[in-house]
């Protein structure tokens, strides 16, 4: 009996010994982190939605964790424990088998597009292997009244009838808008004003930052950088090949403004965003993010001579300095 | 010390229903690997056509929860306790405590298996948690199973008529009660809020693994091995080492699976420490199984039985050093987040775990039952869960690194999804592969328990007794 106790009895104190030191204490310690500076509880839909993303096991695909490492600066910055505040069940996942959403709205800050991507991942990224959610819709004769239908390309879309989001779909497109990372507090006000070097979640800010630092002239066209943040930030709903999404997205290729040489117009709707814009007769409703707050001007420019030089567009090319200047005009519109 | 194991049971009255409990444990646990894994076949199927099944209760987040917890909790769980149960009685040469106990649990951890299933099918899920989705009532049950499980273990250890206790005991024993420490802490709620949930979940999930499923798969080493090759274990005081050693680090490395999170930098650190600190138990363990089978390679080569053995301790060994390696951050940079960590996964809890127990079924079940399975069997069941689990390590582990690297080079991310596609399709025919295997050996299951199987000859356990030559 001796014996039994011993090696039972003394193995499992060891155990729980450990298991308080490894588990349960640091668990107190670190569910009592206080939320960080703006970073807020959800709303009654966003919670809802979060539920859904939850029963679903969005985040077996989707982390939402910010690593101080270069690779994962076009997420956002490096997570801190003040963002946890407020998110139990964590959904931290431990797969990217899809990208990190810590900041998927500003990202992809346009809620129609997170409706298309709902509905079929396909329609807007041709190349994704994320499931269709297309249960979370219901396809009617015609939009119950004050009800937007989801434009889905007609590659996609059903034979008959238009797309409406379920009460599941909206909660968890209100979820995904939600999915912001507050500015930290010392970094807060570079972040709103100016950006110059956004370091407030920009994509890429601090990556973009080091070459100027190198002594590369603010205004010099660095064309690859310019191809990669449009990767990252406009893709999406522009698409790679700069065609839009016929009725829904305008094409950049072609496009009037892109190719004007006063590339004023083209500036502004980048850093302030546009809606309900008439381009070939076609009249856009979705609402394109503003991008001013969340990158600086060198990458703005970069973004926008990238626009103005692929798909055999042949606008005048801009400089930081331009950006500034529209940004210094029309701040506060 | 040398322990040596004789066939003969003291107290053989209760042999006949001891061998229909442990046969039971076999087919129920057995059912649960053939559903567990035909879901992940449809899981992998996803992977190339991502609109296959895109109803939502076949959508891939319900779905691949359910074949994690299912191989754990259904599978790799109800076989272990057989197989422990088996062992405690044998090595212990008395009588299971209660063998009407030993249903109950089998009971329960199937009620928390179903009903888990289909809680997560529903859309009900207690979060993310890596193998805690489980809605915690269902949970709840689980433990209640452990407790059940515990009790009978170390009761019938009480009351064994050998002086010593044998080794895999210690290791079958500490695993069931420590298990339901973990599981009692994955529980309870007053310290899971926000990043105080990360820590424990990096906490519960890697020790859900290292000390529930990996001592009970080296208990049932430290026994079947010597009664296969009839001579005791190497070293009986380097088992000892391990298991001390297993309990001390293993407990500390949870928050590995953390790095680079804001998890505190300490705790970390620690666990990086630690991981580089299991290779002595890892490494004690396996030289210690490897240095028993020496010089019999050649009875190792005519047995498929300790080939599935002889897989599961390298598999182990392999398995739990690479961990120690991926715990390096500046490998971490590389492989975290990506594909290669569901090969590592699939290498441990597959290529170690489950193939300790199929090489415990195969060596313990046909003395219990008196009928083996036949040796075409067995052998296309070694094969193709060989080929197949090899393939499927291989690509996963070639493809996450490749999904890295494309993230460090700075990529779009789309990159990384399209560069990792060939792998998936590798993936898939492993798996395919694996599947296969799992119908026959679920055949011979049925030829060892219920249907008619070869007779076994006689009691005594030659290395090849328990195949048909």
């Amino acid at each position: 009996m001796r014996k039994l106790i011993l090696i039972a009895g003394g193995s499992t104190l060891v155990y729980f010994g450990l298991a308080l030191l490894m588990a349960v204490i640091p668990g107190f310690e670190l569910s009592q982190v206080p939320p960080g500076p703006g970073v807020k509880p959800l709303t009654a839909i966003e919670a809802e939605g979060r539920e859904v993303y939850v029963g679903n096991g969005c985040s077996y695909c989707h982390t939402q964790q910010v690593r101080p490492l270069p690779e994962d600066k076009v997420f956002g910055r490096p997570s801190t424990a003040g963002d946890f505040a407020y998110q139990t069940p964590e959904l931290l996942g431990s797969e990217r088998t899809g990208p990190d959403l810590t900041n998927v709205a500003k990202r992809r800050g346009s809620e129609v597009w997170q409706y298309i991507h709902l509905y079929n991942p396909r329609a807007v990224v041709p190349e994704s292997i994320m499931p269709s959610f297309a249960w979370m819709f219901r396809v009617v004769d015609t939009a119950p009244k004050g009800v937007t239908p989801v434009p889905v390309p007609k590659t996609f879309a059903p034979p008959s009838g238009v797309v409406i989001p379920t009460q599941r779909a909206k909660a968890l497109v209100a979820y995904l808008m939600s999915l912001k990372q507050a500015p930290l507090s010392n970094m807060a006000a570079a972040g709103e004003t100016s950006a110059p070097a956004a370091p407030a979640g920009g994509a890429t800010a601090p990556a973009a930052a080091a070459p100027a630092a190198a002594g590369q002239p603010s205004g010099g066209i660095d064309s690859a950088h310019g191809e990669q943040l449009f990767g990252d930030n406009c893709a999406a709903c522009h698409q790679a090949n700069g065609e839009g999404l016929a009725g829904t997205f305008p094409p950049l290729k072609g496009n009037a403004a892109v190719n004007d040489a006063n590339a004023t117009e083209h500036i502004h709707a980048v850093l302030f965003g546009l809606q309900g814009k008439v381009i070939d007769g076609v009249k856009y409703e979705s609402p394109m993010p503003p991008w001013g707050k969340q990158l600086g001007d060198k990458d703005i420019a970069d973004i926008i001579n990238y626009e103005r030089s692929a798909w055999g567009n042949h606008g005048k090319p801009v400089t930081a300095a331009d950006v500034a200047a529209v940004r210094a005009k029309d701040d506060g519109n | 010390m040398s322990f040596f194991i004789s066939e003969d049971a003291a107290g053989d009255g209760d042999s006949s229903e001891l061998a229909r409990l442990f046969a039971g444990y076999t087919i129920s646990a057995t059912a649960w690997l053939v559903f567990a894994t035909f879901v992940a076949i449809v899981l992998a199927y996803k992977f190339g056509a991502p609109d296959f099944g895109s109803g939502a209760w076949l959508t891939f987040g319900r779905l691949r929860p359910i074949h994690t917890n299912d191989t754990f909790y259904g599978w790799a769980s109800i076989a272990l306790v057989g197989l422990a149960y088996y062992v405690a009685a044998r090595s212990c040469r008395t009588q299971l405590y209660s063998i009407r106990l030993g249903w109950v649990g089998l009971g329960l951890f199937n009620l928390a298996a179903v009903l888990g299933t289909v809680a997560l099918d529903l859309g009900y899920s207690a979060g993310d948690l890596e193998y805690r989705e489980w809605p915690w009532p269902i949970r709840l049950i689980f433990v209640a199973a452990l407790v059940v499980t515990a009790i009978n273990l170390l009761a019938t250890v009480a009351r064994r008529s050998t002086d010593d206790i044998y080794l895999s005991n210690w290791y079958t024993m500490g695993g069931v009660l420590w298990t339901v420490i973990i599981a009692t802490v994955g529980v309870l709620p007053w310290y899971q809020y926000g990043l105080g949930q990360v820590a424990v979940s990096g906490f519960y999930m890697h020790n859900a693994v290292g000390l529930w499923f990996t001592p009970l798969a080296l208990g049932i080493f430290y026994y079947a091995l010597p009664k296969l090759l009839n001579r005791p274990i190497y070293s009986y005081a380097l088992g000892i080492l391990a298991f001390w050693t297993n309990l001390l680090f293993y407990p500390i490395i949870g928050s590995h699976h953390f790095l680079f999170s804001p998890l505190p930098w300490w705790l970390q650190t620690t666990a990086i420490v630690f991981s580089v600190a299991m290779l002595v138990p890892v490494w004690g363990g396996s030289a210690n199984f490897l240095l028993t089978m020496r010089g019999r390679i050649s009875v190792v080569a005519h047995s498929y039985t300790l080939g599935f053995i002889l897989i599961g301790v390298v598999g182990y060994l392999v398995g739990s050093t690479q961990g120690t390696l991926e715990a390096f951050r500046s490998l971490q940079q590389v492989w975290h987040l990506t594909s290669f960590t569901v090969g590592h996964s699939h290498l441990t809890m597959y290529g170690f775990v489950t193939f300790a127990i199929w090489g415990g079924i195969y060596a313990l079940l046909p003395a219990a039952t008196g009928k083996r399975p036949g040796r075409l069997g067995i052998a296309a069941h070694f094969w193709l869960a060989v080929v197949g689990s090899f393939i499927y390590v291989i690509a996963m582990s070639i493809g996450g690194t490749i999904q890295g690297l494309d993230w460090v080079q700075g990529k779009p991310f789309i990159q990384s999804v399209i560069d990792i596609g060939p792998f998936y399709i590798w993936r898939g025919v492993g798996g395919i592969l694996m599947f296969l295997s799992h119908l026959v050996f679920a055949w011979n299951v049925w030829r060892m328990t219920l249907g008619h199987g070869v007779q076994a000859s006689a009691a005594q356990a030659g290395p090849l007794a328990t195949e048909a030559v």
